[in-house]
C-alpha cells in the first residue's frame, strides 16, 4: 500500500507456483488436517447430536452384541468360562473391532458420497477415508471408557502393561486407515466393493481372536488365524490390558519367525493403500 | 454505480486500451503452458466386478474426447479474464483443471497466490450443521485457514443479515435465505486469484446483479478474476480480456468484444430465428440476452375480458408492463402476432429513443385492429437493444395465446376489403 514503486498497490503475490492438482494431501497438510478435523467432527455430530438418544446409541450397539455374545458363550457353548475375564475381554475386543469395522465400512462409500466436495472444490482426497476414520476414532474413545469402566468393574487390577496398550491401538488404527484407503479408492470404478466388504469384514470378525483366545483354537487353524495381523494385535492388547498371564502373540507362534507372514501381510496393506490410493486419486473426481 | 463506469470505460476503446497495456505489464499471476486433456469415456460402463469376472478379456472399448488441445495462457494480476465457450466446448474442463479438480494430461499451471474456486454455491453445505459451523467448513474449503474462517465468521453472517439465525440448522432455512448465505460466503472470500464459474450467476436476474457487483468489487479490490461464462453481456461489461475455446482449441484471445463477436459466430443458429428479424440488418449479429423482465401481459377483448377465444372483428386490447433488466440503450420493443406454430402474421415497432435505466418499467398498452380470421394465435413480444453496430441483443417473449371465433368460409389467415367485382360477360352479348 506504501510502496512507491507501486502506482496501483497490488500486493506481492511471491512466485509463481505449479497448483497443486488432485491429490492425496494437495494444498498442503495444514489444510489436510483442518479438513480432516472439520469433516470429522461434522460426522460425528451428525450421527449423535441429531438422534434423540444420541451417544447412548454409539454405545447401545457394542453393549447389546457384547450381551447376548455374553449368554451365548457362557451358558450355551461354555468357552467362557475357561478363560479368564471373559466377560470384559469380550466387551474390550467387541468395542476395538467395531471400531476397525464401522471405519473401514464408512469409508467404502466415502469418496461417493463426499460428491460435491471432490468435484467442486480443490479437496485434498486422503482426508475423506481419514474423515472416517477419524469419526470412528472419536467413537471408539467414548466407548473405551465404557470398556475401561467395566473392566475395573470386573475386578480387573490395573497394570504398568496398560501404557503399551496405546501402541497396540495405533498400529489398529494405521492399518485401519490402510484399509480405509484402499476400499474407498477402489470402490468409485468397482461399486461392488461394498458387498463384498461387508461379507469380508465379518469374515474378518470370526478370523480374528475376539470371540475365543488364540490359545484355545487347534494348532492348525491357529497358523491360519495368525496370517491375520489382527490376529495378533488383538491377542497383544487382551495380554497387556486384560490378562498379563496369557501368552504373548510370538508365544502363540511359537517364535518370531511364524510372526513373519502376518507382519508382511501388514506392511503390504499399508504399502499397497498409499500406492492405490495415490494412483486413484488425481482421477477420482472423472469417475464420480 | 460502478457497473456504468465499466460500461463507459468499454465503450471508449482509447481509455480501455491504455488500461489493457497497463494491465499486461503487471506480474503474471497465472501462467498455464500447453495444457492438454482428452478424456475416455466408456462405450459401455463396465462398472461391477461381476462383469470383469465374467467376461476378463472383454475389453472395454473407449471413445476419446479431446476435452483440451495445447491450451496457453498468462493471466496478468488485477486482471478480469473471461473464458468463454458454448457448452461442450472445454471451458468447464479447463476450469476444473486450474482448480486442482482435474489433471491435465499434459502442461503446467502455475499459480502466484492464493487460489480460491468457486464452481457452485454453497459446496459441502451440511443441511444437518447450524450454519455458523457450515459458512467455517465452506471457507476452509474454499481455502482459507480455519483460524481465519472462523475469524470471518461474524462478518459473513453480518453480510448475510442472518446473524440471529446462525444457531439454527440449514435444514430450516427457507432456500432463499440458504442462497443469501452462501452468497455472503463468496462475497467474503478473499483468495488472491478467484476463478468463478457461471452457475454462479444463474438464477434470478436481481440475483446474477448482486453476483456483478461483488465481482466488480473485487475487481476494484485488485482481484484477479477468472470468469467461465456464456453471458456475453457480463464479458463486455467486466473482462479485460477473454479467451474463446471451441471444440478444445483456443481459438481467440484478447478484446472480450472480439471474443464476444466470434461466439456468437459460432453460435448463430438460423434456425431459431425462422422468420426473419424485424428490418434485417446485414451483417449485425444477433445475440440473445436477457433484456426485461415481464411484469404483467394483459390481452383483453374489447369488453375488458381477459382474452382467450374473440369473435372474428372484435379489437384486441393490450396491456403489456415490462421491467429492463439492465440499462439499454434506446431499445426497440416490437409486439408481433403470429399463427400457432406458423408464420409472423402482423406486428409493429416502438422505438423508445432514450437510455432505459434497469428496472426502469416499460409499458405498452392500446387496443389493435385486426383482421384475424378464425384460427390460434400466439402474441409475442421482441425487446431488442444494440449493444454496438456489430451486435444486436434480442429477446424474444411470448405474451398470450388467443382464438378467434368465425364461420366465413374465407381460406387465410386476414379478412381484406376489396373492391374486386365479378363481372360476367356472356359470349352471346359479344357476338
Amino acid at each position: 500500500m506504501s510502496s512507491a514503486a507501486e502506482p496501483t498497490g497490488l500486493p506481492d503475490l511471491g512466485p509463481l507456483k505449479p497448483i497443486p492438482g488432485p491429490s492425496p494431501l494437495g494444498g498442503g497438510l495444514k489444510r489436510a488436517a483442518e479438513l480432516l478435523y472439520l469433516i470429522g467432527l461434522t460426522d460425528f455430530k451428525k450421527v449423535y447430536f441429531n438422534t434423540t438418544l444420541g451417544y447412548a446409541w454409539s454405545l447401545a450397539r457394542p453393549l447389546m452384541l457384547f450381551g447376548v455374545l455374553l449368554v451365548v458363550f457362557t451358558q450355551v457353548f461354555r468357552i467362557g468360562s475357561e478363560v479368564a475375564h471373559y466377560p470384559v475381554l469380550l466387551l474390550f475386543n467387541i468395542v476395538l473391532f467395531g471400531f476397525f469395522q464401522e471405519a473401514t465400512t464408512m469409508a467404502v462409500g466415502s469418496i461417493v458420497s463426499h460428491e460435491s466436495v471432490v468435484r467442486k472444490t480443490q479437496f485434498p482426497r486422503l482426508v475423506i477415508p481419514l474423515s472416517t476414520v477419524f469419526t470412528s476414532l472419536l467413537n471408539l474413545g467414548l466407548n473405551l471408557i465404557v470398556a475401561f469402566i467395566f473392566i475395573l468393574a470386573f475386578g480387573v487390577s490395573p497394570t504398568w502393561t496398560w501404557l503399551l496398550f496405546p501402541f497396540t491401538l495405533v498400529l489398529l488404527i494405521v492399518i485401519t486407515c490402510a484399509v480405509a484407503m484402499i476400499v474407498s479408492a477402489l470402490y468409485p470404478r468397482f461399486r461392488d466393493l461394498a458387498i463384498i466388504w461387508a461379507v469380508f469384514s465379518t469374515i474378518l470378525f470370526y478370523a480374528t481372536p475376539i470371540l475365543y483366545p488364540i490359545n484355545v483354537v487347534p494348532d492348525t487353524l491357529q497358523q491360519i488365524l495368525l496370517l491375520n495381523p489382527l490376529s495378533s494385535l488383538f491377542e497383544e492388547m487382551r495380554r497387556y490390558v486384560i490378562d498379563p498371564s496369557a501368552p504373548s502373540a510370538v508365544e502363540v507362534a511359537g517364535g518370531w519367525l511364524a510372526l513373519l507372514p502376518a507382519i508382511a501381510i501388514y506392511i503390504g496393506t499399508c504399502i499397497f493403500a498409499v500406492w492405490i490410493f495415490r494412483r486413484e486419486a488425481p482421477t477420482i473426481a472423472e469417475q464420480l | 454505480m460502478s457497473t456504468d463506469t465499466t460500461q463507459n470505460e468499454a465503450r471508449t476503446g482509447l481509455a480501455q486500451g491504455a488500461v489493457l497495456a497497463e494491465m499486461l505489464e503487471r506480474p503474471v499471476v497465472v501462467e498455464a503452458r500447453r495444457i492438454n486433456k482428452t478424456f475416455r469415456i466408456p462405450l459401455s460402463k463396465v462398472d461391477s466386478l461381476k462383469e470383469r469376472i465374467t467376461r476378463p478379456t472383454a475389453k472395454t472399448s473407449y471413445r476419446e474426447l479431446r476435452a483440451l488441445n495445447e491450451i496457453s495462457f498468462d493471466i496478468h494480476q488485477g486482471e478480469f479474464f473471461g473464458i468463454v465457450g458454448r457448452n461442450g466446448s472445454g471451458k468447464s474442463s479447463l476450469l476444473k483443471i486450474l482448480a486442482s479438480i482435474y489433471r491435465p494430461d499434459q502442461g503446467t499451471v502455475r499459480v502466484a497466490g492464493r487460489l480460491a474456486p468457486f464452481i457452485e454455491m454453497g459446496v459441502g453445505f451440511n443441511p444437518e450443521l447450524t450454519a455458523r459451523d457450515n459458512v467455517v467448513f465452506n471457507g476452509v474449503l474454499m481455502g482459507k485457514s480455519l483460524r481465519s474462517a472462523r475469524r470471518g465468521l461474524d462478518e459473513i453472517l453480518e453480510f448475510s443479515e442472518l446473524t440471529e439465525f446462525a444457531d439454527l440448522k440449514l435444514k430450516n432455512y427457507s432456500s432463499g435465505m440458504m442462497v443469501r448465505l452462501a452468497f455472503s460466503v463468496m462475497a467474503q472470500a478473499d483468495g488472491d486469484v478467484m476463478l468463478i464459474d457461471e452457475v454462479l450467476a444463474v438464477g434470478d436476474a436481481s440475483f446474477a446483479q448482486k453476483c456483478m457487483d461483488v465481482f466488480q468489487e473485487k475487481r476494484a479490490a485488485g482481484k484477479t478474476i477468472i470468469l467461465v461464462t456464456h453471458d456475453m453481456s457480463t464479458v463486455q461489461a467486466f473482462c479485460h480480456r477473454a479467451m474463446l475455446i471451441h471444440d478444445g482449441e483456443m481459438k481467440y484471445l484478447g478484446n472480450p468484444e472480439e471474443a464476444a463477436l466470434g461466439y456468437y459466430r459460432l453460435n448463430f443458429d438460423p434456425a431459431s430465428f425462422t422468420n426473419s428479424l424485424p428490418n434485417s440488418e446485414s451483417g449485425l449479429v444477433v445475440a440473445r440476452q436477457l433484456n426485461a423482465r415481464l411484469i404483467e401481459a394483459k390481452v383483453l377483448d374489447s369488453a375488458g375480458n381477459s382474452l382467450a377465444s374473440i369473435e372474428q372483428g372484435q379489437p384486441i386490447n393490450l396491456r403489456v408492463k415490462l421491467e429492463a433488466a439492465r440499462r439499454l440503450e434506446s431499445p426497440k420493443v416490437t409486439i408481433n402476432v403470429r399463427q400457432l406454430d406458423g408464420p409472423v402474421i402482423f406486428g409493429f415497432e416502438r422505438d423508445l429513443q432514450a437510455t432505459v435505466d434497469d428496472g426502469d418499467h416499460i409499458t405498452l398498452a392500446g387496443q389493435i385492429d385486426h383482421r384475424l380470421l378464425a384460427g390460434q394465435y400466439v402474441v409475442e413480444c421482441w425487446v431488442r437493444s444494440d449493444r454496438n453496430d456489430k451486435v444486436m441483443g434480442l429477446q424474444v417473449m411470448k405474451l398470450a395465446h388467443f382464438d378467434v371465433r368465425g364461420a366465413t368460409g374465407a381460406e387465410g389467415l386476414v379478412s381484406v376489403d376489396s373492391d374486386i367485382e365479378a363481372v360476367i360477360r356472356r359470349r352471346s352479348v359479344d357476338e
